[in-house]
């Protein structure tokens, strides 16, 4: 049994450590707010936090994650990340929806590092999350239009 | 009572549990009515307390169809679309087949709003209608003085007012009218204004929307399939006990496309499928991309089926003053929609039911009921919402419905079937690689006075059900946007040749002008410098004869500054194509870096789409389509190797990133005609407004895709 902290609850699951959280998430737990898109660290489809921290689950064997802090989408809470949902759905970012969680995660991280990022800063957090629809011009003005209510206080 | 009682909510309420929790869905949602529901057609039903759903019969698969297609009926029923409910159609072709298909439910070739049109305001404007007469009735008042109006109907005179719902005991006795009369499109409130917003962005920001591969259903198992690694390779012997000696494997079985490895788990699953051991046969002659480009190169010498003649186009390529040649190529290209295939079957004796973002609801219903040896009426799909799909899900084969039941009927359990990246990048149903050869001729004046036009490719209607689609060799597919050609060049032949290959091919976003538009607005470019006439000036010349063509060529140009000098190192390129019945036109500007990087920089699009229902969603719909053709312009390749893809995942099938998306600007054309497509008609003129582009910058002419990172 590990035993893991997922969006501030306690869960136990029965898995073979090398399971990536990925599927322990979805199949095990029925976390389906956390999708597969390439299985290979690739496309950012997958993103958690960890402890706050953008992460792979794809990629992450969970046997590694006893005592950390998971966060999905579901968990994701706080002002900045309310500001980024609301410029989301006010700009209508998602057109398929299937990337959207994991831009939304990596977006947030980004805000609460760094409240007023550049163009370049907004390439570099979220280069590796693609998106097939191409709604990468909303998701960076979604961005700008967060940042800009968050008056620089993180 | 449990949350997740079904018996116990009513239906709404479950669906509304289930699709904000993301769990098991019990039930596709039909149009059965509900005690005390007014269900006044097919699309439109209301609740004693006022909710209004809409079904919609088409996949959302991104392109909004499920917020433009309730805005018609909002805008006819004079409710608010944001308090609409969205359910999605069952399988069933007589209420919802897409009326440009005939008997065949399904979404394709940007047809959904466009086939809808008028059927979707006739559903808001009957039951409006109904409501009305009811009313009427009620307050014993002529319905001349009486209007609908946000979800009411309102008597003028008096100032009484009646809420649909509590009409709807009243309007489900009456019958619905045949021509309920529509609004005059300078009545609109909502079909062609800002501000409509779409009704999904929350659920899918959220992450709660729900695709095929979120389905739990009691003693699910979930299965993947070993395929063969080579197009043509069929099975010839396998070994299971090496994947059955896994945890969590439970069964491994033959289905026509392959083995299936079948696992509590996605990840028990995979591990099974690594383990077992599978013997394919050898096919005779595997195609590579090297011997495919070699014979096609050879055929592009030898006349083909011709796909349209006019004037003489042999003879007067002998007699211009100035004669052009050149070969186009553009390769077979992989969908790879964020979603890879799923699906999820449950077969019972007489029953079938799959769950996916279904886009071909009648032919994989009449698919799965032959898998499953049950007739197709045995067979319900619940449609769900699909994480892209460009043309994949439409396949004729059903490839991945038939995978599901026939491992759902092998293990007699309900099946998730999954797809995985490497799956989907090398399996086949590729948008075809073509060769397009030219030859042209200028006369005197620098004007073109003959083009002709040779196309090697295979057809994708070839050998499928639609091959009687295929006339006198013709398969349409392959010459789309070439056969039309709009340019007025007096001799001008199109000729087509279809070899045929093992490799799987299908349509993928804008299907023929995906390749046609490339080879076809990059040669007249070239016929442009050649004749020393400037782009925009000889495609202004050519298409008198093509006012809505023009007019989004001329708005393109307008807005993107044309003509402005450039400082060195920057180009402007301009395309402008009809697909859909919707026309174009694209200006992509361009910088080249010291090394010969190519950035581009901006787009300008110019879109004449008929009325543009939802016109943020036709935005959302041209800057996605020029990013999606922008991946395959830059990096989109599958090439083949002794019969196998050599690309497997997004690290070798490069797709678009942030830091590669130029700014896009969309300019839509007022219009009074009816809507015509959006979601494929922003993809084809990008690669050739590229390309021609980074020849204005560098003289050099891209004749191949991908272009690549430099030039
Ligand atoms: S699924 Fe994990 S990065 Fe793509
Ligand atoms: S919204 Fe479809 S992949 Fe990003």
């Amino acid at each position: 049994m590990i035993s893991l902290m997922i969006n501030g609850e306690r869960r136990k699951v029965d898995a073979s450590p090398d399971m990536p959280l990925l599927w322990v998430l979805r199949d095990q737990l029925g976390l389906n707010f956390t999708r597969y898109g390439c299985g290979q660290g690739l496309c950012g489809a997958c993103t958690i936090l960890l402890d706050g921290e953008p992460v792979r689950a794809c990629m992450t064997p969970v046997g590694e994650l006893a005592g950390r802090r998971i966060t999905t989408i579901h968990g994701l809470e706080g002002g900045v990340a309310k500001l980024v949902k609301a410029a989301w759905v006010e700009l209508d970012v998602p057109q398929c929806g299937y990337c959207q969680a994991g831009q939304v995660l990596a977006a947030t991280v980004l805000l609460r590092k760094n409240p007023k990022p550049s163009d370049a800063d907004i390439d570099d957090a979220l280069d590796g999350h693609l998106c097939r629809c191409g709604t990468y011009r909303r998701i960076r003005a979604a961005i700008h239009l967060a940042a800009s209510r968050l008056g620089g206080a993180p | 009572m449990s949350r997740f009682d079904a018996t116990a909510l009513g239906r709404r309420d479950f669906l509304k549990v289930c699709g904000a929790a993301g769990l098991t869905l019990a039930a596709g949602s039909t149009a059965a009515a509900e005690p005390g529901e007014f269900v006044a057609n097919a699309f439109v039903s209301i609740a004693a307390d006022g909710q209004v759903t809409v079904t919609v019969k088409h996949l959302e698969m991104g392109q909004g169809v499920a917020t433009g297609l309730p805005v018609l009926v909002a805008e006819e029923l004079e409710v608010d679309p944001a308090a609409i409910q969205i359910a999605y159609a069952p399988a069933d072709a007589k209420r919802y087949n897409n009326l440009f298909w005939g008997p065949s439910q399904g979404t394709g070739g940007s047809t959904a709003t466009a086939n809808s049109w008028e059927q979707l305001r006739k559903a808001g404007a009957g039951a409006r209608e109904m409501l009305v007469e009811a009313a009427a009735r009620r307050l014993k008042v002529d319905r001349a003085g009486l209007v609908a109006l946000n979800g009411e109907v309102v008597h003028g005179a008096s100032g009484r007012r009646i809420a649909y719902g509590d009409l709807v005991g009243d309007a489900a006795k009456l019958t619905p009218p045949d021509n309920p009369p529509l609004k005059a499109p300078a009545d609109f409130r909502l079909i062609g204004r800002a501000g409509v917003k779409r009704s999904d962005s929350k659920a899918k920001t959220e992450g709660t929307a729900v695709y095929g591969g979120d389905i739990r259903l009691p003693g699910l198992v979930t299965a993947l399939v070993a395929r063969p690694p080579v197009f043509g390779a069929k099975l010839k012997d396998f070994d299971r006990r090496p994947a059955l000696a896994l945890a969590g494997v439970v069964a491994v079985v033959p289905i026509s496309s392959g083995v299936a490895v079948v696992g509590t788990d996605f990840w028990s699953a995979h591990r099974g499928r690594e383990a077992l051991k599978v013997d394919w046969t050898t096919p005779a002659n595997p195609p590579s991309t090297e011997t495919i480009r070699r014979d096609w190169t050879a055929l592009l010498d030898k006349p083909g089926l011709v796909a349209r003649a006019q004037g003489e186009a042999e003879a007067a390529l002998g007699r211009g003053s100035k004669r052009l040649s050149a070969v186009y190529e553009t390769p077979y290209l992989a969908h790879a929609p964020m979603e890879p295939l799923n699906c999820v079957v449950k077969l019972s004796r007489d029953k079938c039911e799959i769950w996916t973002g279904c886009q071909f609801q009648t032919h994989d219903q009449a698919m799965a009921a032959k898998a499953a040896g049950l007739r197709p009426d045995q067979v319900d799909i619940h449609t769900l919402v699909a994480g892209g799909s460009f043309g994949r899900r439409a396949n004729p084969a059903s490839d991945y419905i038939v995978e599901g039941v026939e491992i759902a009927k092998a293990v007699g359990a309900p099946v998730r079937l999954m797809w995985t990246r490497e799956d989907d990048i090398r399996g086949g149903y590729y948008r075809p690689m073509f060769l397009h050869g030219f030859e042209a001729a200028l006369d005197a004046g620098g004007m073109p006075s003959a083009w002709r036009h040779r196309i090697c490719g295979q057809s994708i209607l070839d050998g499928g059900p639609f091959a009687a689609m295929i006339k006198d060799g013709i398969d349409f597919v392959s010459v789309e946007g070439a056969a039309n050609l709009p340019y007025a060049i007096a001799n001008l032949q199109v000729e087509l040749h279809s070899p045929k290959l093992s490799v799987p091919v299908l349509w993928w976003r804008s299907v023929g002008s995906s390749h046609t538009a490339f080879a076809t607005e990059c040669f007249l470019d070239e016929l442009a410098h050649a004749g020393g006439k400037d782009p925009l000036a000889l495609r202004r010349a050519l298409l008198a004869d093509h006012p809505r063509h023009l007019a989004v060529l001329e708005l393109a140009a307008a807005k993107s500054g044309w003509g402005e000098p450039l400082p060195p190192g920057k180009g402007r390129g301009l395309a402008v194509h009809e697909s859909f019945n919707s026309f174009v036109a694209q200006v992509a500007e361009v910088t080249i870096g010291p090394k010969g990087e190519i950035k581009v920089d901006r787009v300008v699009c110019a879109v004449d789409c008929g009325i543009a229902v939802t016109p943020d969603v036709v935005k959302a719909q041209m800057e996605g389509g020029i990013a999606f053709g922008l991946s395959a312009a830059l990096f989109g390749e599958i090439t083949l190797k002794d019969g196998a893809a050599e690309q497997s995942n997004f690290h070798d099938y490069r797709c678009l990133r942030m830091s590669e998306m130029p700014k896009v600007e969309v300019h839509i054309m007022p219009s009074a005609a009816a809507p015509t497509g959006v979601g494929e008609p922003g993809v084809p003129p990008i690669a050739p407004a590229v390309c021609n582009a980074i020849f204005a910058a560098t003289g050099k002419r891209v004749r191949k895709l991908p272009i690549g990172e430099k030039i």
